[in-house]
């Protein structure tokens, strides 16, 4: 039966990669001493840069905040460890381009000295809009890599009236295990977190989508779950990309989400299952984002597993303190589907990052791309239903505005199409360089429509500037003739022995 | 403490520069499936078939499928040759190989070599490589040789043999199977020469006898194979087996194959039940003539057929009954090559117009209103 | 064969005539590009192309006067829609373009003498008499007017360099053509 059902059933979307989880998923957490030097971006999170509100030099404590949120949507940053603020500027970002990007530099005292926070014994008694208050102040951000502000999702859940909190426990990508490794050792936080986000948005159910392939988290969160029947632990077929929002609502509620909308528009929001437990922490403790569980794994690491560790410490770090076997080959920051490729590893891990992965030779080898023999795996394996042969056919002639009438801004960088295409086409760099592109040319017409603005501004000063110079050179002519006019009147007045009215003369003036 | 002492972990960068040289975008992990691999399978899934056809029609069919995936191979190697490209890689992916294998496997198992030399140059040299190569061709390269090789030698593509299973008395060893090649038919063995079940229908009917008198005297085919045809055409069921093998393993879907067989059954069965004097039943229809190899292995070409699963299904059906129409009316007495190749160049327009739905879009393009619930 | 002649002949009668009416009643008035070149041009009347103005340069443009490299602060993006829009083949290898630039003023230079003020098609230089001067960098189009009036040489083009949030993934050298 399996085997007709796996000839004719229809396909399905997304792709099944060999998952590499083991054993770095059931090996204990460990937890990195404090490292000498942390590195905090100002910019870890969709939105504004945070802005640094700390000195060069000045002493600072284990989470205190040491940058402010600036504008609607952004985050503050705090200190990850207790110490000396070092230096505020420029360090590699972990970012494929390699470009700089602001930083507060830390030098750690290694006393792990906390700042006071303010506990709170019962979070359900306060106004969600107080939660929402304490997570902003956490700097809590979406800790599955999306990194959307928590507290600005938490506002737009209550606005449009969400009635269910979905909770992302997907972690599709292979090699990854921090959220199962969350859930496994700490599900009553994430379960208090989840109910907490649940006050926070006004939803009545909370779904906590796990993948089958987590049996022991799904045991653990089930247990956690138990005394909330809100909670419910819904198992989910692992399939990549599970966790990406828009197919994890499908699977979970049948609800689709429309193009271009948000998913609070169909009632639901989604938060991954370290970002609640983080939440739980923030709100009764006060605890801020400091800290964060990562994976490093790869088949460079000689103990690879899960790594408790201050954000801001340099990736090379975090791979020195689980051993390499040899210089890695590559080093991804995220999951080999959609992560970070990184130049070395003098990079700062992020909030968002939920895995290291030092790859070796063999696992780096990407076979050179060949001709595309339209299979259309591509098309089958899309999760959005695109038809990545026909968008990368024409991104590589250069005919972006055809790739965007296909809908190339509905494509979400999965990586679906590129793993599975037998001809090694590199799809989805295809496509992120057509939406830079797209983008570029965007902001370029912007600019240009901002130029014709400012150069229509000027003509108008030039003109309304000469207006008013004719204008006053034409008062001063007009006073002069009156006042001539006028020499002369009182002249003959003088002569006549009569005034005439200054008006009149004014207007004699003009006339004149 | 003062800020310049402080090493910073930083690449220095200006500009446009980029400090690390081109990066690699993700995914960092890829399908063990290559190019070579799926055509490989696509062989692995023929070898059953064409060993029986081996089998049957004896050393002349072998020296002539030697023969055309030879000049196949040599044809795409020239031109890459002339085009400067690297030739290695490209056979070894062994798109050129299959080309000809599917060629060989649809000429007459004892036609002369030089037909099998001309339709496997053909084949790759200009209705593939003059398109652009692997991906480009429009048609179907092995039909596309397989239809001039029928409209310029119709006498030599329609002389079909009775099988005459290697080890049999009769059967041609090695050196005499190369001599059949090479020479053509040798008049000792003028009793092998026979017709096609399809043919041979089509001919009697012209003559005005009716299916019922026709197939009481029709060549000798067994169910399992052992009839007058092409290699492709003898061995239905092993060719069956290895289409469901390449559905077994994702190199294709059910798609085409279904949409195709059922294409061709369901008008047969329908006028059959009509009249059976004049019309073959489905079960003959579908195990003869190229029917089977063209719904598993042809028409699922995926250079030359649509990429969806619904354009596929309209391809497929399309595929079907233009088969169904040009054997029953048609003066062909077989038409899956014709009814594949018209059917390629209806893809790129099923292709324009069959797009799966994106999602939270409409099948318009425009997006779907939002529900709750 | 009188037939096939007389055949061929009415088609030809027939279709050509439909060709010669299409072309009457079909034609299309005007020149509508020259709207949409200058639609495209920065429009800030810099004059670098050596015409007085945008819409000058693109009436030109429009004729096929002038190459599609004219513009230089609209760079390569500017050159290659420009070929795409009037169909031609532009050799983009000629124009110079290292990317965005912006003016910038070494104060330890600058006399406040104004007259970059004056030139400056977007009003995008600060300052008054006897004062430094200072570019809004976000109104800058980088045309270089000043540049040349500047006496003191105290104004200069530096190349915008690319941040994090404008930098492009590189296009896949493709394998095969």
């Amino acid at each position: 039966m399996g085997f007709l059902e796996r000839i004719f059933r229809e396909p399905r979307w997304g792709v099944h990669p060999d998952d590499r989880k083991r054993p770095a998923a059931d090996a204990p957490l460990r937890k990195l001493p404090p490292p000498a030097r942390v590195y905090m971006p100002l910019q870890q999170h969709v939105g504004g840069a945070a802005r640094p509100i700390v000195l060069a030099g000045q002493k600072v404590l284990k989470g205190q905040l040491i940058a402010e949120a600036s504008g609607n949507i952004s985050a503050p940053i705090h200190a990850p460890v207790s110490g000396i603020v070092a230096a505020i500027g420029d360090v590699t970002a972990p970012h494929a381009s390699g470009l700089p990007f602001a930083a507060i530099t830390l030098a750690s005292d290694f006393e792990e000295r906390w700042v006071e926070g303010e506990e709170i014994s019962d979070p359900f008694s306060l106004a969600p809009e107080e939660v929402a208050r304490r997570t902003a102040a956490a700097g809590i951000v979406g800790l599955g890599g999306a990194t959307f502000p928590a507290a600005a999702k938490f506002a737009l859940g209550r606005r449009l009236k969400v009635d269910t909190l979905i909770v992302n426990g997907g972690e599709c990508e292979p090699y990854l295990s921090a959220d199962d490794r969350i859930m496994r050792d700490r599900p009553d936080e994430v379960v208090d977190g989840v109910r907490i986000v649940m006050h926070a948005i006004g939803a009545r159910q909370a779904l906590v989508g796990i993948e089958d392939n987590k049996p022991e988290a799904i045991a653990a969160m089930r247990v956690a779950a138990a005394a909330f029947p809100e909670v419910n632990i819904r198992p989910v077929p692992a399939r990549y990309p599970m966790g990406s929002d828009r197919q994890l609502i499908i699977t979970l509620t049948g609800r689709e989400v429309p193009a271009d909308a948000r998913a609070a528009e169909v009632g639901v929001l989604v938060h991954n299952v370290s970002t609640c437990a983080a939440v739980h922490r923030a709100v009764r403790f006060g605890r801020p984002l400091v800290e964060r569980i990562v994976t490093v794994n790869g088949g460079a690491v000689t103990r690879p597993g899960n790594v408790f560790a201050p954000i801001g410490t340099l990736v090379q770090e975090l791979l020195d303190f689980c051993g390499l076997d040899e210089a890695p080959a590559r080093i991804v920051m995220g999951g080999p589907m959609m992560g970070t490729p990184l130049a070395h590893g003098q990079v700062p891990l992020v909030k968002g990052a939920s895995g290291i992965l030092a790859f070796d030779a063999r696992e780096a080898h990407v076979p050179p791309a060949g001709p595309c023999i339209r299979c259309g795996n591509c098309t089958r394996a899309c999760p959005m239903g695109l038809q990545p042969l026909e968008l990368g056919a024409r991104v590589r002639a250069g005919d972006l505005d055809g790739a965007a009438k296909l809908h190339l801004g509905d494509c979400m960088s999965c990586g679906c199409c590129a793993y599975v295409c037998p001809s090694h086409i590199p799809l989805v760099q295809y496509f992120n360089h057509a939406k830079g592109e797209l983008w570029a040319k965007e902001r370029a017409k912007l600019r240009t429509e901002a130029t014709k603005r400012l150069a229509a501004a000027r003509l108008e000063r030039v003109e309304r500037e000469a207006r008013e110079k004719a204008e006053a050179a034409a008062r001063r002519k007009a006073e002069r003739a009156a006042a001539k006019a006028r020499t002369a009147a009182e002249a003959q007045a003088g002569a006549e022995s009569g005034a005439a009215p200054p008006a009149q003369s004014q207007h004699e003036g003009e006339t004149a | 403490m003062s800020t310049a002492n402080v090493k910073q972990p930083q690449v220095a960068a200006a500009g446009n520069a980029n400090p690390i040289g081109t990066p690699v975008s993700a995914p960092h992990t890829a399908t063990r499936l290559s190019v070579p691999r799926v055509m490989g399978t696509v062989l692995l899934a023929l070898a059953p078939a064409t060993l029986f056809g081996f089998w049957l029609y004896g050393w002349p069919a072998i020296w002539l499928w030697g023969f055309t995936i030879a000049a196949a191979a040599s044809g795409e190697a020239l031109c890459l040759r002339l085009m400067a490209r690297p030739v290695l890689p490209a056979l070894h992916d062994g798109s050129a190989i299959l080309t000809g294998w599917l060629l060989a496997l649809s000429l007459p198992p004892w036609a002369p070599w030089w037909i099998g030399v001309f339709g496997g140059l053909f084949a790759t040299v200009l209705a593939k490589q003059a398109f652009g190569g692997l991906g480009q061709n429009l048609f179907n390269p092995a039909m596309v040789a397989r239809v001039a090789l029928l409209i310029s030698f119709p006498v030599q593509m329609t002389a079909w043999v009775a099988p005459l299973p290697l080890g049999g008395a009769n059967a041609p060893g090695l050196i005499d199977g190369l001599m059949v090649a090479l020479k053509g038919m040798p008049s000792g063995l003028d009793a092998v020469a026979s017709a096609s079940l399809l043919g041979f229908a089509k001919t009697e009917m012209s003559r005005g006898v009716d299916l019922f008198g026709s197939l009481a005297h029709a060549p000798v085919q067994t169910w399992i194979g052992s009839r007058p045809g092409s290699l492709g055409e003898t061995a239905g069921w092993l060719i069956a087996a290895g289409g469901l093998a390449m559905m077994a393993l994702r190199i294709i879907t059910w798609h085409i194959p279904v949409a195709m067989l059922l294409g061709i059954a369901i008008p047969a069965a329908i006028l059959h039940s009509v009249d059976p004097a004049r019309y073959l039943d489905a079960g003959t229809h579908l195990m003869s003539g190229g029917a089977m190899l063209g719904a598993f292995f042809i028409a699922t070409d995926y250079v030359t057929s649509p990429g969806t699963p619904r354009g596929q299904l309209i391809f497929g059906a399309g595929c079907g009954l233009l088969t169904y129409l040009i054997r029953t009316w048609a003066g062909y007495p077989e038409g899956v090559a014709f009814a594949v190749l018209l059917m390629n160049s209806l893809t790129p327009i099923i292709d324009a117009y069959v797009k799966p739905r994106i999602y939270g879009r409409d099948r318009s393009g425009a997006a779907i209103e939002a529900r709750r619930g | 064969m009188f037939s096939a002649v007389g055949s061929l002949t009415v088609m030809g009668v027939t279709l050509g005539g439909l060709l010669g009416v299409a072309s009457r009643y079909l034609a299309v008035e005007g020149n509508p590009i020259e709207a949409e070149i200058q639609a495209l041009l920065p429009g800030s009347q810099c004059g670098q192309c050596g015409y007085v103005g945008c819409a000058q340069a693109a009436a030109a443009l429009a004729a096929g006067t002038a190459p599609v490299t004219l513009c230089p602060p609209g760079g390569r993006a500017l050159a290659q829609e420009l070929a795409a829009k009037l169909g031609v083949k532009a050799d983009l290898s000629a124009v110079a373009d290292d990317g965005p630039k912006v003016a910038r003023v070494a104060e330890e230079i600058c006399i406040g003498c104004c007259r970059c003020i004056k030139v400056c098609p977007t009003d995008a230089v600060i300052g008054a008499a006897k004062q430094i001067h200072n570019v809004i960098r976000e109104a800058c189009t980088g045309c270089g007017a000043c540049i040349e009036r500047c006496p003191t040489e105290a104004m200069t083009l530096a190349p915008i360099a690319v941040g994090l949030q404008y930098w492009i993934w590189p296009k896949p050298l493709a394998a095969v053509a």
